[in-house]
């Protein structure tokens, strides 16, 4: 098991190089260090949001609810920002986490304490956040003018050769790793998803771990709210419109099972990166903007009849030894 | 509520008739917009001011409803009936809600036009469009070639690949893009009005054509989203991004260096165009195919097959007026 999950990633890691190098036949200039790095910082944010994304598919959930989440804690941001410049930027980050994690556990409430499918709930706070969004701006962007510089800044600010938002990308990987690895919590997620029943029996709460991975889901939420908003540095109801399938394909295609309990944050990163590298290539190799849509599309597919085949043939070893006996 | 918003706009409308009372020779132009209290129309307002200050035997009544309803619209355009005004030039909630009021009004004699968001054809005598097409395709690539004297390499930033307008615009640009030597359009991308795409899409310009010179977005959230990655590319200077942006989407950019000028209707022409169109109208014009009617300083507008005009070339903004208007709109 743990074998072929080290060969997943692996592959993904090689068709990521190989990737890399096709999109340097047709321009060169795509694998400069200083691109390669452009291209890590500009995936960050959708790093930060599979991280979370995962967590809630390994419990045998999704959160459809992530990019209006997103929406909505970097809405606040940004107002709060614009009302009162002079609130220091970490405490408007911690605010904006503490915000995104609160609207998670809406989901994660509804998910454990009302037992709703998760695709229902969160297809519902989807719509509900980004209401809200237009309730409290009442359709009004909050531009670049308005932002203090320091709110502008942090993000794009360089630390020992990087900009902020790759740092902060990398700690959330640290970060969320330990968390998996490490805690009880982590290892409960993918009790949890693996054999929600076996979990019971071991003494864990299916309903309450699955509560925190959707705060957990929505605490990064609020965290890629400020950095999206302050990246851009432009606010409005329909900031990362869509971008919720974006993160749900950089899991599938890191091996993350829909069905839940398999998958790893190497996983993750690896499907956020090479969903980035696509995005960032397709602008350059000069192919229609028919064609691209076509072709992430095309990916995610393959890489999705990529995971259902090798999930296929697990079924059927088990099923070929339950015969045997 | 219902009450509440009857009552306020028969005040407002009552306020507007006793100050009326004093000239009562004056002719009376209604100005209804989508709603009180939204920048952009206290700006046309201050147009439709200027306009009748201008003409002098002319009092606007600015009014409309508190939220932008078409239902809201009806009520004020009801009570101007009442109050026997001569004009009333609306922009419209609705293309068709407000067609039988206005028909309405229409039939008492009252001169009926449209402008920035118009009513269907049998509802208003004429509409008036702030810009047209070829205006606003012209204006994209002048605004590009002002500021290179020497011509350049520029690249189009539009919205969705099937966006109708951006199309458009972009095609009529093509079309005169002779008329500004030196100017080469090297490519055409899609942001698909998403500002991660939109920022993306203009990084790959920047790595796909080091002498690029500007880059042209005709919208919104383009245009702020390719200034704001020539800023972090540090292009400033190097790279000017134009194109069609609001005022107070783009005053920060503008104050950046990374846009030095862009275009958008400019909301106090339009209110003052309207009014003089609406007096010209007063004044015994018939507005039909073909017809040109009179806009003071604007010039004249020239109807088409369907009672349609356009003021006017888009309004150009840059560091000068930019944060005067930013706080309009």
């Amino acid at each position: 098991m743990a074998k072929l999950l080290k060969n997943r990633e692996i592959l993904l890691v090689i068709a990521i190089i190989a990737l890399v190098f096709v999109i340097a036949l047709r321009f060169p200039g795509f694998v400069a260090p200083a691109n390669l790095a452009r291209v890590y910082n500009d995936t960050s944010i959708l790093i930060i949001l599979a991280l979370g994304q995962m967590a809630v598919i390994l419990t045998r959930c999704i959160d459809l609810s992530m990019a209006a989440n997103l929406a909505l804690s970097g809405m606040v941001a940004a107002m709060i920002n614009a009302a009162f410049p002079g609130i220091p930027i970490p405490l408007l980050i911690l605010t904006v986490v503490a915000l995104g994690a609160a609207l998670g556990s809406i989901n994660g409430l509804l998910v454990w304490k009302l037992d709703i499918p998760p695709i229902v709930v969160t297809l519902g706070t989807l719509t509900i956040f980004r209401g809200s969004i237009f309730l409290l701006s009442k359709g009004a962007w909050i531009n670049a003018h308005q932002m203090s510089d320091a709110f502008k800044a942090l993000p794009r600010a360089p630390l020992i050769g990087f900009p902020v938002l790759s740092w902060l990308s990398v700690l959330a990987i640290a970060a969320v790793y330990i968390l998996m690895t490490r805690t009880p919590i982590g290892r409960a997620f993918f009790a949890v998803g693996g054999n929600p029943h076996a979990a019971v029996y071991t003494g864990i709460d299916v309903g309450r771990t699955r509560f925190f991975a959707y705060c957990l889901s929505g605490g990064l939420a609020g965290l890629s709210g400020y950095l999206w908003v302050s990246r851009y540095a432009v606010a409005y109801v329909d900031i990362a419109a869509g971008f919720e399938l974006d993160i749900i394909a950089a899991c599938v295609i890191g091996g993350i099972s829909i069905a839940g309990g398999i998958g790893s944050v190497g996983g993750a990163v690896l499907g956020s990166l090479f969903l980035g590298v696509i995005k960032n290539a397709l602008p350059v190799i000069n192919i229609s903007p028919f064609a691209q849509l076509a072709i992430s599309g095309a990916v995610i597919i393959i890489a999705v009849a990529v995971n259902a085949r090798t999930e296929k043939r697990k079924g059927r070893v088990i099923l070929k030894k339950a015969e045997a006996v | 509520m219902k009450i509440l918003k009857a009552l306020m706009v028969t005040t407002a409308v009552s306020l507007a008739l006793m100050a009326n009372a004093a000239h009562a020779e004056n002719k009376k132009i209604a100005l209804v917009v989508k709603a009180l209290g939204i920048g952009f129309f206290e700006a046309a307002n201050k147009g439709a001011q200027e306009a009748a200050k201008e003409l002098g035997d002319v009092e606007v009544i600015y009014t409309g409803p508190t939220t932008t309803t078409a239902e809201g619209q009806i009520e004020v355009i009801n009570s101007l009936i009442a109050q026997k005004v001569d004009a009333i030039a609306v922009s419209a909630n609705d293309t068709d809600a407000l067609v039988p009021a206005l028909k309405k009004a229409m039939e008492r004699g009252i001169k009926v036009i449209s402008w920035d968001s118009g009513v269907a054809k049998d509802g208003r005598s004429m509409h008036l469009n702030p810009s047209s097409s070829p205006l606003i395709g012209n204006m994209i690539i002048k605004l590009a070639a002002d500021q290179l004297p020497d011509g350049g390499d520029v690249a189009v930033l539009s919205a969705t690949a099937t966006s109708t307008n951006q199309n458009v615009w972009i095609e009529e640009m093509k079309k005169v893009q002779g008329n500004y030597k030196g100017i080469n359009v090297v490519a055409t991308v899609y942001g698909d009005d998403l500002a991660d795409k939109s920022y993306r899409e203009t990084q790959g310009l920047i790595q796909s054509y080091p002498n690029l010179k500007a880059i042209i977005a005709p919208t919104s959230v383009g245009i702020v989203a390719a200034a704001q990655a020539v800023e972090d590319a540090g292009k400033v200077g190097q790279i000017n991004v134009t194109g069609l942006g609001l005022p107070s989407e783009m005053a920060g950019h503008v104050k950046a260096g990374s846009s030095k000028s862009f275009a958008i209707w400019n909301p106090i022409d339009l209110g003052y165009s309207a009014t003089m169109i609406a007096y010209d109208l007063i004044g015994g014009a018939e507005a039909k195919p073909g017809a040109e009617l009179k806009m003071g300083r604007m010039g004249t507008v020239k109807l088409d097959d369907n009672n349609e005009g356009a003021m006017a070339d888009p309004f150009v903004y840059d560091a000068k007026n930019v944060e005067e208007f930013a706080k309009i709109f």
